[in-house]
């Protein structure tokens, strides 16, 4: 008996096509939309979340204070604060697990008849430890090329492609600021930094090297910051203290003074930018369900109509014995099929459209079962949901009135 | 004496219109033994229609007695209700009233489909029925496709799909020409004569005829019940009253 009304289902939307098809986009919309939008808000977080893995976890940045020099401030970062030696402090404190001192500024690359300009970051290997940041060939400098202050360098993808193009670099030289440099290893693709900057546009030389032969003017031992891991996020808090009770004492600042020095928790940051794109993309879900909706809507609509248009057939069904039951299942069934078809149809538009969207933006998308799932139980709902109101109406027809319907 | 397929006692039915209530039928008394013939005959508006509604179980009488085969029917629900129309009563109406989107062989099957008959079943029993009315050859046809008189044929044999004991037929020759009727009629003899019982409503007395009994409605009472055949059991109900 389902079968047969189902059938029935079936040759009524055959009946009037184009009507059908109409309703049935109403669903198409609003389900595509639906999948597009989890599946562009979805490939937004879990690009954001790769971005998080690659910067490193449980971080901290320790960056120089800022300086005074005639009454104007500078901005924080540009005073000689913090040297390697607090580098080393801070690595014996409880809770910390790596630590790098960084010096950076910028600097004409030149390979051949190419050059480039990059930043040049000097620090020592356990950096590459912290950023979880490999090599794609070649080796990291040595502790005693960090000791003799050698000219070698670890060149990022963006640098290689500048002034290499399809040059094998390993080995080649390469002059920074006129200082011949080898080249030991080239950095593995590491992407966008939260902030959109180019991670792969980058040159790490040894710090000794940097202070000594390319970051000139700053006095010797100067760190412009300093990266520190924390073993564990519950020990992130304890660290943090740590760290500014040990450098207030080394840096002999009085209770109430300014601090020359920030400590900034960048796990912190990058989680807050993982809230901001989950709130955009359950907004960019909750847009499209209004479209499922409105396709709801017409559902009802035109069930309604049909309804109406067949008051007569209603009537003939129930002289020859249809149950109220029979009727109202009639009509519902007519609703959920044309909204799960509507939804099938939906569902392959969104995918369709979502690796469309990933080909022309670059932009991540990801369509997850999950979402597909939650797509087709709301669209099957919205069937039953609008479905049933003209579906009731039919069942309890007067017969008698039905059958004079004209 | 033998249970009567039909019990009727004093049944009244008002309609409530936005003038006053309307008493469409009054004091009706009617009974009727299985396999017999009845024609119903009045003027528009006499209450025959009402009638054969609440005896289709379409309609429900305002108070009185209605019995199916020593049934009472005031008592059943709805969904007894539709089993009586789908499995005891075979209707046929004056406009065919066949479903336009479907084949012939659809729309005889259809009351199968309600009392959940499997579908090789239901096609197989339709197709015999449409073989007994003679259009076997036009199973898959769609209703717009024949004349008026073999949809009728279509309608008879969607009524007796699912072996009813009685068929009501309001008009069924109303929309016909005069030899389509007379076919329409035999059709009916034939299959009262293999022992279904019968109740016709129409205007034309050559049509009422072919029934075994003739009842005359007029302002919502019976005033005349005769039986054709048999001069003995004629009585004038309109004398009596």
């Amino acid at each position: 008996m389902f079968s047969a009304m189902l059938g029935e289902a079936w040759q009524a939307m055959g009946a009037n096509r184009l009507r059908t098809f109409l309703t049935m986009l109403g669903m198409v919309i609003g389900v595509g939309s639906v999948v597009l939008m989890m599946a562009v808000g979805q490939g937004a977080e879990e690009s954001v979340k790769q971005s998080i893995n690659a910067m490193g976890s449980n971080l901290f940045i320790v960056l120089s204070g800022s300086s005074t020099s005639g009454g104007a401030r500078s901005g924080s970062g540009n005073a000689s604060t913090l040297t390697v030696n607090d580098a080393n402090a801070i690595g014996e404190l409880d809770g910390v697990g790596n630590v790098a001192p960084i010096s950076m500024g910028n600097a004409q690359v030149v390979f051949g008849g190419n050059n480039w300009s990059t930043s040049i970051m000097g620090t020592t290997a356990t950096y590459l430890d912290i950023r979880a940041w490999d090599l794609d060939d070649g080796y990291v400098f040595s502790d005693s090329d960090m000791r003799s202050a050698t000219r070698v360098a670890l060149i990022g993808k963006t640098v290689v492609e500048n002034i290499f193009g399809d040059i094998n670099p390993i080995g080649k030289t390469i002059r920074i600021k006129q200082n011949p440099f080898v080249v030991l290893g080239v950095l593995k693709d590491k992407g966008q930094s939260l902030d959109g900057r180019d991670q792969d546009d980058t040159i790490i030389i040894p710090l000794t090297t940097a202070q000594r032969k390319i970051l000139g003017n700053q006095f010797a031992g100067s760190v412009r910051q300093i990266m520190v891991q924390a073993v564990s996020p519950e020990a992130m808090t304890m660290v943090e203290q740590n760290i500014n009770g040990l450098l207030k004492q080394r840096h002999n600042i009085r209770e109430g003074a300014d601090n020359d020095f920030n400590v900034r928790n960048l796990t912190a940051v990058a989680n807050s930018a993982a809230e901001t794109t989950r709130t955009m993309s359950l907004l960019l879900g909750a847009i499209a369900s209004v479209s499922l909706l409105v396709g709801g809507i017409g559902i009802m609509n035109i069930m309604l109509v049909s309804v109406t248009e067949r008051t007569r057939e209603i009537g003939i069904r129930m002289a020859i014995g249809a149950r109220e039951g029979d009727i109202l299942l009639q009509f519902l069934l007519e609703a959920i099929v044309i909204s799960v078809i509507g939804c099938l149809i939906g569902l392959f538009i969104g995918i369709t459209g979502a690796m469309l969207v990933n080909k022309l933006t670059q932009a991540a998308v990801v369509i997850s079962g999950y979402s597909v799932m939650i797509a087709f139980a709301v669209a099957a709902s919205v069937g039953i949901f609008f479905g049933f109101y003209p579906a009731r109406k039919a069942a309890r027809m007067n017969p008698i009135e039905a059958l004079r319907y004209q | 004496m033998a249970q009567s397929l039909v019990l009727v006692q004093d049944l009244h039915k008002d309609y409530q219109t936005a003038a006053g209530a309307i008493t469409v039928l009054k004091q009706v008394n009617f009974s009727m033994d299985a396999g017999d013939f009845v024609a119903i005959m009045g003027p528009s508006g006499s209450g025959k229609s009402t009638f054969m509604n609440i005896l289709g179980c379409l309609d429900k009488p305002t108070s009185g007695h209605y019995a199916l085969n020593g049934h009472p029917i005031a008592e059943l629900d709805g969904n007894a209700l539709a089993k009586i129309r789908n499995q005891t009563i075979g209707f046929v109406f004056q406009g065919f009233n066949l479903l336009s989107r479907a084949s012939l062989l659809d729309n005889v099957a259809l009351p199968l489909v309600y009392s959940g008959v499997s579908k090789s079943e239901r096609q197989e029993r339709a197709k015999v029925l449409l073989e007994k009315v003679g259009l076997g050859k036009y199973i898959n046809s769609l209703p717009n496709q024949i004349s008026g008189g073999q949809q009728q044929r279509v309608a008879i044999a969607r009524a007796l799909v699912n072996r009813p004991q009685l068929i009501l037929a309001d008009e069924p020759t109303g929309n016909l020409d005069s030899v389509t009727s007379e076919e329409i009629m035999a059709l009916f003899s034939a299959l009262n004569a293999e022992g279904i019982s019968i109740i016709l409503v129409t205007h034309e007395s050559d049509i009422a005829e072919h029934a075994s009994r003739q009842v005359r409605f007029l302002d919502g009472r019976i005033v005349q019940d005769t039986r054709s055949r048999t001069m003995e059991n004629v009585t004038e109900a309109g004398v009596l009253n």
